[in-house]
């Protein structure tokens, strides 16, 4: 009775989790159907799935409109190079609030955290004239460090719950055995923070990715990422969904791509520290 | 061998001496049809103006709004030539912020510019923005479904006959509705209608002592109108419409009419998008009787920051992109339909336009028609037809919009979105100190 009751359940979960998965997906699906669709189609009043004259026209256009690569590159360079240099200084942050914390700790962290709650367009004045008087405007460099310093609350939060995880006697016997701090980081805790390390670098160069605030704001044409992209095919005034589609695919699919191969590391990190 | 690599020398200290004196002007701009043939076609200019390179930034309305205003307003100098409305234009012109377009060269014919477009861009008698398109609103409607209620549309309908017009066309279990009207809520979505409308039924924003004047009997008529006029004729889910959701809903035949930007006239009568291309009509924009037609004024400008270090190559560009022998690339090229439409007399006199263009008479009567320094009926203190040219309008702008917005839901009445709509905006102007 109780094997047929968990066989039961366990088809119901199966299929709420499919249901829900396919809700979730079925807006990257439909923005996929329509990137192969004319304007025409793509507005149709009684829109279909897959019965229509699929067409490349878009992804062509795209191509031809725009400088896709460049902007493909730039991407990759903000969102990774953000997300390496928020790990230099995350790591030892994480490290000392972990292993050699003070009564202000949680306040610091808690403190990190709270700058997360400002909405970016707060400080957008101050960053740009910053950014004008050191000539960082539409520049790599500039979007390395906004990036950087936005992701590093999160980085340090996840680094910190990971090595909370780390027993400190692990540590300590490094330092017996005469290790000083950056040998006791480098040999003894990043080794086994390793997956913790990953899956923080890889949700950090996703969030780097998608970022559309400030990566619209601070650029202009040389460092202008995938989201300035995706943003030159809107239009007030025309038809533009079925374009707009096909640039949305090619700014996605490289992080999708990215995210299936490490989804296991990405729910690992997401979920550690959640259940004790 | 010696002289060989000498002359190699030579030859690559010339090239890069060569790529170093060349200026690049970075344009910021809107993904529309005419911009992006701009674009296209800019190989005419860089071929003229071979020491001059250009980088384009092509983005949304809003994101690129946002993107120029902090630009310019902290001199940050990313761009050289922008893409603004002819809102921004008098706002910036008079902070300063825009360079006076004074050096467009000998040819250019300024007096050519419609006089109407020319007065929103200029501000102390100075230019500081050349149109690059512009445009007003009309009335596009459904030439088979009016025959076949019975009624002719006349070429200045009345507020009324639409109302008639559009009861007579809708046929709710076919999924057609008698009229398509913005309903998404911001300043220039159902805002531009609703102001645009408002002036040919007697409103206005402020008095002459810049006193809100929305607890007046005609903005009520012209709200209760919009608000009737939909419930009875328009389609479900209009409080989420703007242009591109009207256009998609009457290409597809399910309006009537739609009275919105004269620029659609060429998508909706473009035959490899538009379902109806062959049953559509144009007229003007309706008026109440009053002496003013509900219809707007607007032109997507260049103009160049005073930011930017390269203004006299910016000033070339804009010139090339403005000219009357742009107009001619783009005839030869695209056809003279897709010629940037509602910036210049001589377009009007051209016959290959007037007859490649069927709606190009009545673009040029709205336009005409419309006035942004005497918008309404009564005097006001501002500038702007469907908009009121001050910087604070684009929020205040923006909140009655979700009033109204709210009105056609059903979420409130009409005394009450106008109620509120009336407290809001005094507190803003209060704070601001503009009641006198």
């Amino acid at each position: 009775m109780s094997i047929k009751n968990s066989h039961r359940s366990k088809i119901i979960y199966t299929f709420l989790a499919w249901t829900i998965s396919s809700l979730i997906f079925f807006p990257i699906l439909w923005t996929l159907i329509t990137s192969f669709k004319t304007e025409a189609e793509a507005i149709s009043a009684s829109p279909s799935l897959f019965m229509f004259d699929w067409t490349l026209e878009n992804y062509e256009e795209v191509l031809a409109r725009s400088p896709y690569f460049n902007h493909f590159w730039n991407s990759i360079v903000i969102s990774l190079g953000s997300s390496i240099l928020g790990l230099l200084i995350a790591i030892p942050a994480a490290w000392s609030m972990a292993f050699v914390q003070t009564k202000r700790t949680k306040h610091l962290l808690m403190w990190m955290l709270s700058t997360k709650m400002l909405p970016p367009v707060g400080v957008l004045i101050p960053i740009y004239l910053l950014f004008r008087d050191f000539g960082l405007l539409d520049t790599k460099v500039g979007l390395v460090i906004v990036m950087t310093l936005i992701n590093l609350p999160i980085m340090v939060w996840m680094l910190y719950t990971y090595f909370r995880e780390i027993p400190s006697e692990v540590l300590e016997a490094s330092r017996m055995d005469g290790a000083n701090i950056a040998e006791e980081i480098w040999y003894v805790l990043l080794p086994i923070a390793l997956p913790g390390i990953a899956s923080t670098l890889l949700l950090t160069v996703i969030l780097a990715w998608n970022e559309a605030f400030w990566t619209l704001i601070l650029t202009a044409a040389d460092a202008a990422p995938l989201t300035a992209f995706i943003a030159s095919y809107s239009s007030p005034e025309g038809l533009f969904y079925a374009k707009l589609s096909a640039a949305s695919m090619m700014a996605i699919v490289p992080i999708l791509i990215l995210g299936w191969f490490s989804q296991k590391q990405l729910v690992r990190g997401l979920s550690f520290g959640a259940v004790k | 061998m010696k002289n060989k690599l000498m002359m190699l020398a030579c030859g690559v200290m010339t090239m890069s001496a060569a790529v170093a004196a060349k200026e690049t002007i970075t344009i910021a701009t809107v993904n529309n049809g005419d911009m992006i043939t701009m674009k296209e076609l800019s190989n005419d200019f860089t071929r003229q103006n071979p020491d001059i390179a250009l980088k384009w930034v092509t983005l949304e309305e809003n994101i690129l709004r946002q993107r120029v205003t902090t630009d310019v307003a902290t001199g940050g100098g990313q761009y050289d030539v922008m893409t603004i409305g002819t809102y921004e234009v008098p706002i910036w012109g008079k902070q300063g912020w825009l360079t006076e377009l004074d050096n467009l060269g000998a040819s250019y014919d300024v007096d050519d510019l419609l006089p109407a477009i020319r007065s929103g861009l200029t501000v102390d008698e100075k230019l500081f923005a050349a149109p690059f398109y512009g445009e007003s609103s009309m009335v596009m409607y459904r030439t088979d479904l009016i025959a076949k209620a019975g009624l002719e549309m006349p070429k200045k309908p009345s507020w009324g006959f639409i109302r008639q017009a559009a009861k007579a066309m809708t046929d709710k279990e076919a999924g057609v509705y008698g009229i398509c009207l913005r309903g998404k809520a911001g300043w220039g979505d159902n805002m531009a209608l609703i102001t645009a409308m408002s002036n040919s039924f007697g409103a206005r924003w402020f008095d002459e002592n810049w006193q809100p004047q929305f607890d007046t009997q005609a903005w009520h008529d012209t709200l209760q109108y919009y608000v009737d006029v939909m419930a009875e004729s328009g389609p479900p889910g209009a409080s989420a419409n703007g242009f591109n959701e009207n256009l998609a809903l009457f290409q597809t035949g399910k309006c009537g009419m739609w009275i919105d930007a004269t620029v659609a006239g060429s998508f909706v009568t473009n035959e490899k998008d538009s379902a109806v291309a062959d049953k559509v009509g144009f007229a003007l924009a309706p008026d109440k009787g009053l002496g003013k037609r509900g219809n707007w004024l607007w032109a997507w400008t260049l103009a160049i920051p005073s930011s930017s270090k390269r203004s006299d190559a910016a000033m070339k560009f804009i010139s090339w992109a403005t000219s009357k022998e742009y107009s001619a690339l783009v005839a030869k090229n695209k056809g003279w339909a897709k010629v940037p439409p509602g910036t210049r007399t001589s377009l009007y006199n051209n016959p290959k336009y007037l007859s490649a263009a069927p709606f190009a008479q009545i673009t040029l009567d709205s336009i005409q028609s419309a006035d942004p320094v005497n918008p309404t009926v009564k005097p006001v203190p501002y500038v702007g037809v469907q908009f009121v040219a001050i910087p604070e309008f684009q929020g205040i702008g923006t909140a009655v919009g979700q009033q109204f917005a709210a009105a056609l839901t059903g979420n409130m009445t009409v005394k009450e979105a106008l109620k509120a709509s009336q407290r809001l905006v005094e507190r803003t102007m209060r704070k601001a100190r503009y009641p006198k």
